[in-house]
């Protein structure tokens, strides 16, 4: 019985093994930040959607997939909550079942507790069914349709009556019947629990005396200590293999509900953060994922979901249209919005493969083979080694994982040396990497290293700055430009060490749009 | 022709063991080896086998052949599986012979023959697929088809089959109830873990957690098991008496030219298990040509107990080469110490003594010498309770070594008076080396002198050092003219005190 609303044909995957980058990326996109909205400080909704975001889809037909299932969530969101909490009281009430931690454990003990967590779940199967009994028909996603017939179909009455049965008849018994073979050295093997037969209480067992075998039975004396321990060793013996299977099979169901909550939780997730986004007026759409290889990046109105969580305005969105572009530069302002830009695409770009919506009004980008940060890291405190040694490590880590199609986004890197050097470094970097098919995105104020690209006029690359008004005023937005010699490092001293012109806050002016 | 022993031949070509491991398997380190090899056998008491070096080059040859051929995967197997039976046959024999109880007794004697009528029958059949050509394994293949197929055992297997088939109708149903229990024949009762299994099985996912709890159990049964197995017997009455009959008819099963044959098929086993593990980790074996030329060669061979030691350490040997020709009998062995000379010398013995066994030889190929014996000289202790000094020990020692010595032995020389004064040195060292080149004896000569290397029959070879670091011993011994004005140069170099450097750093 699989759940599959994370995948149309596979269980969500929650062993594999995260990305070599996944601590850069949360650090560099801040997704703490939006995992915090999207889990609160739930550990459980919070690893499986850490897991989901950094382990995207590489195929654009499992994308649609999940957003056609997540679509079916925002609209029955009151439903998916309830088959939430379902799975999730059956994974929390089972560990509240005593037993497990025993060291002393006996079959007897395993049988039992199995029994018990068995009889929990026969109670929440039928909750469930319930609930896909009412709802069912509000549902339109491939993902849910199926995992409602499904549940349907192996969940009938009588299924449910039988597992009931089974469980009342292993509860109760008249002694322990005990089936074996003879093995090794003669010695009793294959011990097996069995069903006793029906007592005969016919007409003729009453005429003929009773129908027992033929048998011979031994007692035990009062005081052979010794013999009902060994006797005792037998039952368990005997009981062994059947609680072992009762044990191995409650595990499986209720494995059944973890992976019902897993796959849910993502879903629960967005959820969380669409109500969160609503509540402070942002938008959000489905992107357009378009093919592996064809460069593609367009979008309207995206902005920094974790900047609009962390702040209490609503923050400046951008547009742009890269169609066919292998490189994008941003130069400009200091504190001019192109670090946030940056975020705001890599984030976009991971929460579109893993199947949600982004934060934008419109966004369509090509799939990308594996996304990559690397930031400049200032106030980095396990630095060891000097700064330009631990960027270029951290390059080197960088290109060892990198394939083509692959996306990297650079923040301010490689400045912790001489313009020219830093320069030179970043642009044989940049270079190797064009010519290996990699997408570019560079933060940079090293003007000789984006003036030499633009010098260029690749017909690949787009350049943009951040914007600002004349008077200095930043608008932190980010339009199409040429790379300009100034940096704007002059204004912020200013402003920070003069006191000159009034600071506008990070968050946009009304005037913006 | 008929079938003698899988270690040897013929009768004639039978060496018998020595006693007890001579001095020269300690300064190898031989005696490591050898428990390397047989570790984990010792039910088989295999060192004997050691202790006994061929005497001539067919006695060798036969041994090879067989070897290379249980190097074949398929007739290894067939070899393995054979012996793993084989151990259980005497396992099972042996806990039979212990037990009272009659039931449970003839039960394991059971267990015993079928782990017999196992190994004899998977062999015969095993080991005519495999398709033995070497002499050994070919006649010893027809002797074993002939038991296999006599009455003798044919009977014994058919029987051993009947007996086992019977009881394994006899199932029986125990029902416990507060602290008594009943026996009876089993009538197709359902049990419950089918059951279990079958409605639960849709939520089926991947492995599953072991619950089963580990019940001590012992090989022998307690009295309640054996008062059940009584009331199985009465149950059962004809199984059981056929079971006694069968044991009453076949005391002795064993035939005793198959027991042999597992025993000594160790010794290959053996060598060749711990010759893969070796090979695993990219060192080289091979047959060596052995002969009685003296003209003799191998390249990358390597201390086998080192070889081992580093292995377990997860770390490698580092391989050598060597080789005489001509007149060359004696290699002088120079450079700096802790660089891997007495190592040399000791693969270069083991290398012949392993290849006098008909083992397979560390190296990529070696071209080897028939000996008669192995002398060694290696520093001793210093005994106190001996009034001797060392040098006239070491005299005393050499002296008696010489005096038994053959143009055919092989005499392992490590360095001799190292405690004398340098011209008493020189001079002994000289008086030794001559010696042992009117012998015509095979040699290696370690030694610090570099004097020594240059007399007639003798090569000189040194330990060489890194050239970027002096400090550190390449453990590679190659051909070279002994010059002990190299390594002192690295050493000054590096630490500024060449002669330039000196008069440099002096300058005022």
């Amino acid at each position: 019985m699989k759940v599959l609303l994370m995948h149309r044909d596979r269980t969500f995957d929650t062993q594999r093994k995260m990305p070599p980058n996944e601590l850069a990326l949360m650090q560099d996109l801040e997704l703490g930040v939006l995992l915090s909205a999207m889990a609160g400080e739930d550990k459980f909704l919070q690893e499986v959607t850490r897991r989901a975001i950094l382990s995207g889809l590489a195929d654009i037909d499992e994308i649609l997939y999940r957003q056609s299932t997540l679509k079916d969530c925002l609209k029955n969101h009151r439903v998916v909550r309830d088959i939430y909490k379902v799975a999730e009281e059956t994974t929390a009430s089972e560990k509240g079942i005593w037993g497990w931690y025993n060291p002393y454990k006996s079959t007897d003990q395993i049988l039992g507790r199995s029994v018990k967590v068995l009889q929990l779940c026969v109670g929440k199967l039928n909750e469930l069914r319930g609930i896909v009994d009412q709802h069912s028909g509000e549902f339109e996603s491939e993902g849910f349709k199926a995992l409602f017939a499904m549940l349907k179909g192996e969940l009938s009455d009588e299924y449910l009556a039988s597992v009931q049965a089974l469980l009342n008849g292993l509860e109760s018994s008249d002694g322990t019947l005990i089936k074996a073979e003879l093995g090794q050295g003669n010695k009793g093997t294959n011990y097996a629990l069995c069903r006793q037969p029906e007592k005969k209480q016919g007409r003729m067992a009453r005429v003929f005396g009773t129908n027992e075998p033929r048998q011979f039975t031994y007692s035990l004396d009062t005081n052979d200590n010794t013999g009902t321990e060994m006797l005792s060793k037998l039952r368990d013996r005997g009981i062994n293999e059947v609680a072992n299977t009762l044990a191995q099979s409650s595990d499986h169901v209720l494995g059944f509900f973890t992976s019902l909550r897993t796959e849910l939780a993502f879903y629960v997730g967005c959820l969380n953060l669409q109500d969160l986004l609503t509540r402070k007026g942002e938008p959000t759409c489905f992107p357009t994922p378009r093919a592996r290889g064809g460069r593609a990046l367009s979008f309207e109105g995206l902005y920094d979901a974790a900047l609009a969580l962390k702040l209490n305005q609503r923050v400046v969105p951008n547009d742009l249209n890269a169609e066919g572009k292998d490189l994008v530069v941003i130069t400009g302002a200091n504190r001019g919005g192109k670090s946030t830009l940056l975020r705001s695409i890599g984030l976009a770009q991971l929460m579109m493969q893993c199947g949600a919506f982004v934060a934008a009004k419109s966004f369509a980008s090509d799939l990308s083979e594996g996304l990559f940060t690397h930031f400049k890291r200032e106030e980095d405190t396990t630095m060891r080694s000097g700064k330009l040694d631990e960027e270029l490590r951290r390059m080197s880590e960088i290109v060892d994982n990198l394939s083509s199609d692959s996306a990297v986004l650079f923040n301010e890197s490689f400045a912790a040396t001489n313009e020219r050097e830093g320069s030179e470094i970043s642009r044989q970097i940049v270079g190797a990497l064009l010519e290996r098919r990699v997408k570019v995105f560079f933060v940079t104020h090293q003007y000789e290293f984006a003036h030499s690209l633009y010098e260029r006029k690749m017909a690949n690359a787009v350049f943009l700055r951040a914007e600002r008004k004349t008077g200095g005023e930043r608008t932190f937005k980010v339009v199409e430009g040429e790379p300009l010699e100034t940096s704007y490092g002059e204004d912020l001293y200013d402003r920070i060490f003069l006191g000159a012109a009034p600071a506008p806050a990070p968050a946009a002016p009304a005037t913006t749009r | 022709m008929t079938f003698h022993s899988i270690l040897f031949e013929r009768p004639e070509d039978r060496t018998e063991p020595w006693p007890a491991a001579p001095d020269f398997f300690i300064d190898l380190n031989l005696d490591q080896v050898v428990d390397d090899i047989i570790a984990g056998r010792e039910e088989y008491g295999l060192k004997p086998f050691f202790l006994a070096p061929l005497k001539s080059v067919g006695a060798i040859e036969y041994r090879h052949e067989i070897m290379r051929e249980l190097e074949a995967a398929r007739t290894r197997d067939a070899i393995q599986s054979f012996a793993q039976a084989m151990s259980r046959t005497r396992r099972y024999w042996g806990i039979s012979a212990k037990i009272i109880d009659k039931n449970v007794k003839q039960g394991w004697f059971l267990n015993a023959v079928e782990a017999y009528c196992d190994a004899v029958g998977g062999l015969a059949r095993d080991l005519e697929a495999a398709g033995p050509k070497s002499r050994g394994l070919s006649s010893f293949l027809e002797y074993l088809k002939k038991y296999a197929e006599s009455s003798e055992f044919t009977s014994l297997s058919a029987e051993t089959k009947k007996v086992r088939a019977d009881l394994s109708t006899a199932k029986y149903c125990l029902l416990i109830r507060g602290n008594q229990f009943s026996v009876r024949k089993y009538e197709g009762e359902a049990e419950y873990s089918a059951e279990v299994e079958r409605t639960f099985q849709k939520f089926k996912q991947g492995a599953a957690k072991d619950y089963r709890i580990e019940i001590p159990d012992f090989l022998d049964v307690n009295h309640l098991e054996e008062a059940a197995l009584d009331f199985v017997a009465k149950l059962y009455p004809e199984i059981f008496q056929g079971l006694d009959a069968y044991c009453a008819r076949h005391p002795n099963f064993l035939e005793s030219t198959i027991a042999t044959f597992d025993r000594e098929v160790q010794f290959y086993v053996a060598n060749l298990d711990l010759v893969a593990q070796l090979r695993a980790t990219g060192l080289q074996f091979c047959y060596p040509e052995v002969s009685e030329s003296k003209e003799v060669s191998s390249r990358e061979s390597f201390d086998l107990a080192l070889a081992v030691k580093l292995m377990r350490e997860k770390s490698y040997v580092v391989t050598n080469d060597f080789y005489l020709k001509g007149d060359e009998r004696i290699l002088v062995v120079n450079g700096p110490n802790q660089g891997g000379k007495t190592t040399f010398a000791r693969a270069f013995a083991q290398q012949h003594y392993l290849a006098s066994l008909g083992c397979p030889v560390p190296g990529r190929e070696a071209r080897l010498f028939l000996f008669d014996r192995i002398f060694t000289h290696f520093e001793r202790e210093e005994d106190i309770s001996d009034l001797r000094s060392k040098l006239e020990d070491d005299l005393v020692r050499i002296h008696a070594i010489l005096d038994k010595c053959t143009p055919n032995s092989i005499v392992i020389v490590n360095e001799l008076f190292s405690s004398s004064a340098l011209p008493d040195a020189v001079f002994l060292g000289k008086k030794v080396l001559d010696r042992i080149i009117q012998l015509d004896s095979l040699c290696i000569y370690v030694t610090f002198l570099d004097e020594l290397s240059s007399l007639e029959k003798t090569v000189s070879m040194l330990s060489t050092i890194r050239a970027d670091n002096p400090e550190v011993c390449t453990f590679k011994i190659v051909r070279r003219p002994a010059d002990g004005l190299a390594y002192a140069q690295a050493i000054a170099n590096k630490y500024q005190l060449s002669y330039e450097r000196i008069k440099e750093r002096i300058r005022s």
